[in-house]
């Protein structure tokens, strides 16, 4: 009989190697804890195998499967089914662009189109260098920052193609990224084990890059009876029962005294240092 | 606006109030803008009045249902023996929607109090938050977040003395639009490919682990707070009599200043881009959507319809997440409504005939309009099959892929006819992006929007 190769992993899968598996068991023991019934662990633990390996690979199909007592074929069933887990290697920052309609008609697509260009990669394909992935992605919530830009699954709002390339450049290059909503980029895996369930431990990584940006506080900020660029100056009132003479009465536009000022000073000042100093509790694991 | 309106417009910062605010994330500056202070007035009360108190409010869903939250936290069934759980849907993913990641990502503790105060209401002791896994700033806070909160005692064992129990756990997501379908997202968070699953029986009675379970939107909880703490007059005063209270509005795509607009429900687009700068310098609307790619579009005849349930149901499309996507005459809507179905048949779960191949086809026909390439006979089978899957699919994602078809065939029939008879796309796509007519006077540099940061 002649063999046909199908492509396809030769089962069973070999084990990780025993340091390896204790680790990720101890690792896998506190998440399934988390759960009343262990099988609602499996999502943390495929993005804890991707921590892992930078992938799903066969072995930590098989790992997922040991931990919960499923069989491999149903873990793989649910691992196929959603985006974020990836088959095969793929690069150490994982840069989406997202092309859903309204970033893609607002320069997304253009982004896509020359990143893909400069990097000399297509959707879906890394970088020889093992540096860059690239995806062009679905909404990503943020469609007042478009267009959207996402690497590792953090936010690099308001891009454009000179941004992009700059971007990706600087990352192949080893500097220091910063998103504009989000922490100072960490590898890939490092992201995966975040999304596992277990909490950024860098110094200061959660107060990174403020509250939002200007998008976000737009609003906010036009009730407060300041302008906002291109308004000329629009007046804003409370609602109808809140007094017109009082807008700053709760629920309008509240917090403008005390804290407002100081606020500003210390948020604005040095964000990306601010929290370092005074960042409270955060190792902690979530639950 | 006409200019016999006034110029005076409404904004109701609640949820958004303490954004600006130092490090607006924490307990400490929450705790500043009375944050946990609805949750001591809860605890003061019997569960069962809680839920009468958010039902008398008319607080109704805001992840694009409506449906009256009271309404479902008094379904579940009391005294039954079983554990009951509170889910809260994170997993915004709705094309065009913005609202609950930046809420989450500047004031998570809006959230938990919220899920403190329904869980005491459904007496539940374990509550989850699915939060799609692509937003990992947003994680890390929640993660932070719900940590001091554990320490400050707001979770654990006898939260402030109250002998009641709460466990939360933050479950990050892994990709898939579908999730955010309520039976789906349960699947999901039962280790579970995210499927729909046949209603009844209903999440109230059997939800998670067959448990009755309450599923709510992060906008929906994070109302709460405010309305334990000012009372439901305050809540009724604001937004309609049908759909009372405020929410967040997100301002997207062609305007001057894209953002979160929180004013009371019944606000118009003409009022919200008025007050923001409106459309984008030289261009004018041509569509928009009203809660996110599922509702059917508007045109610039439905700029004076109000912004709630009942406004934007009368006029023919759904309230849905507010999403407010708006587009300018640079925009082929051919290729807005291709974008959208692709993202519908990446996103069909594949459970159900007509979703799965439904969708299938109609990015085939689109995509060969787009390019020149129809025959006759396409738009008519275009509508026959948007038929063949809207109210025939198994959830309601089926229903959103035959929105933007049928409404910008209803609204745009000559743009698809012209793409046919010219056998090309009559647009330039470059004249849609942001930097088409250079830098917008709204865009700020990275550094100058920090300040507000």
């Amino acid at each position: 009989m002649t063999n046909v190769e199908l492509g396809l992993p030769a089962l069973p899968a070999k084990p990780y190697p025993e340091e390896v598996h204790a680790r990720l068991a101890a690792d896998a023991e506190e998440l399934i804890g988390r759960y009343p019934v262990a099988r609602s662990a499996l999502l943390p633990l495929l993005h804890l195998v991707q921590a892992e390996e930078g992938f799903v690979s066969p072995t930590g199909i098989r790992f997922c499967a040991e931990q919960l007592d499923l069989t491999t074929a149903e873990v793989t069933a649910v691992a196929t089914f959603y985006t974020m887990y990836r088959r095969r290697p793929a690069g150490k920052y994982h840069v989406g662009v997202c092309t859903n309609t309204l970033c893609a008609v607002l320069g997304g697509d253009q982004i896509f189109e020359e990143l893909q260009e400069h990097l000399g990669i297509r959707n879906n394909e890394t970088t020889a260098d093992g540096e860059i992935s690239i995806e062009h992605i679905e909404c990503n919530a943020a469609c007042d920052y478009a267009p959207v830009v996402m690497v590792n699954w953090e936010f690099f709002d308001d891009q454009t193609p000179e941004s992009a390339k700059r971007l990706v450049d600087d990352l192949r290059a080893g500097r220091e990224v910063c998103p504009t909503r989000g922490a100072r980029l960490c590898e890939f895996k490092e992201t995966a084990r975040i999304l596992a369930g277990f909490p950024d431990e860098r110094p200061g990584a959660n107060d990174e890059s403020g509250a939002g940006g200007a998008p976000s506080l737009a609003g906010l900020r036009l009730a407060r009876g300041e302008t906002l660029p291109g308004t000329g100056g629009t007046k804003v009132v409370s609602p109808r029962h809140e007094g017109a003479a009082e807008p700053r009465h709760e629920g309008t536009a509240e917090p403008r005294h005390e804290g407002a000022a100081e606020a500003r000073h210390e948020g604005t000042a040095e964000p990306r240092h601010e929290g370092a100093a005074e960042r409270p509790g955060q190792e902690g694991t979530e639950a | 606006m006409t200019s016999a309106e006034p110029a005076e417009k409404l904004l109701t910062p609640v949820l958004s109030a303490s954004w600006d605010d130092s490090r607006p994330w924490t307990l400490a500056t929450y705790r500043r803008h009375h944050g946990y202070e609805g949750l001591k007035a809860a605890l003061a009360m019997p569960p069962d009045d809680v839920i009468a108190l958010v039902k008398d409010a008319g607080l109704r869903g805001r992840g694009g249902a409506g449906f009256p939250t009271g309404m479902k936290w008094q379904f579940i069934p009391q005294n039954d023996g079983k554990p009951h759980y509170l889910v809260v849907n994170a997993d915004e993913s709705e094309p065009g929607t913005c609202k609950d990641i930046p809420l989450l990502f500047a004031n998570p503790h809006v959230l938990i109090e919220g899920m403190i105060i329904a869980s005491y209401a459904i007496r539940c002791d374990h509550a989850f938050i699915y939060l799609r896994g692509e937003v990992v700033p947003v994680l890390r806070r929640l993660h932070a977040a719900v940590a001091e909160a554990y320490e400050a005692g707001l979770l654990g064992r006898n939260i402030l003395g109250s002998g009641i129990d709460l466990d939360i756990t933050v479950h990050a997501g892994a990709g898939a639009y579908i999730c955010g379908e309520e039976t789906a997202l349960l699947d999901s968070l039962e280790g579970r490919r995210g499927q729909p699953r046949l209603r009844p029986p209903f999440p109230a009675i059997a939800g998670l682990y067959a448990c009755p379970t309450v599923v709510n939107n992060v906008e929906s909880i994070a109302s709460v707070p405010p309305i334990l703490a000012r009372g439901k007059e305050w809540f009724k005063g604001l937004g309609t009599e049908k759909s009372p209270g405020f929410t967040l509005y997100s301002l997207s795509g062609h305007v001057t200043n894209p953002g979160q607009y929180e004013a009371p429900l019944g606000i118009t687009l003409r009022q919200l881009l008025d007050l923001s700068g409106g459309v984008r310098a030289g261009h004018r609307l041509k569509f928009w959507t009203p809660g996110g790619s599922s509702t059917p579009m508007f045109t610039d005849e439905h700029l004076d319809v109000p912004l709630d349930y009942e406004g934007v149901g009368a006029a023919g499309s759904m309230l849905g997440t507010k999403a407010l996507q708006v587009f300018d005459e640079t925009t082929c809507v051919v290729r807005a409504v291709t974008r959208w179905t692709e993202f519908y048949a990446h996103e069909s779960c594949g459970k159900c005939t007509p979703c799965r191949e439904g969708t299938y086809w109609l990015v085939q026909l689109l995509k060969r309009i787009e390019a020149g390439e129809g025959v006759d006979g396409d738009l008519e089978k275009l509508l026959d099959i948007a038929d063949n899957i809207n109210g025939k699919s198994f959830c309601a994602l089926g229903d959103g892929a035959a929105s933007p078809i049928v409404s910008s065939l209803q609204h745009f029939r000559a743009e698809y006819e012209q793409h046919l008879a010219e056998r090309r796309c009559p647009f330039d796509p470059a004249a849609s992006t942001v930097w088409a007519d250079g830098p917008r006077p709204g865009h700020q540099s990275a550094t100058e929007r920090e300040v507000h940061a």
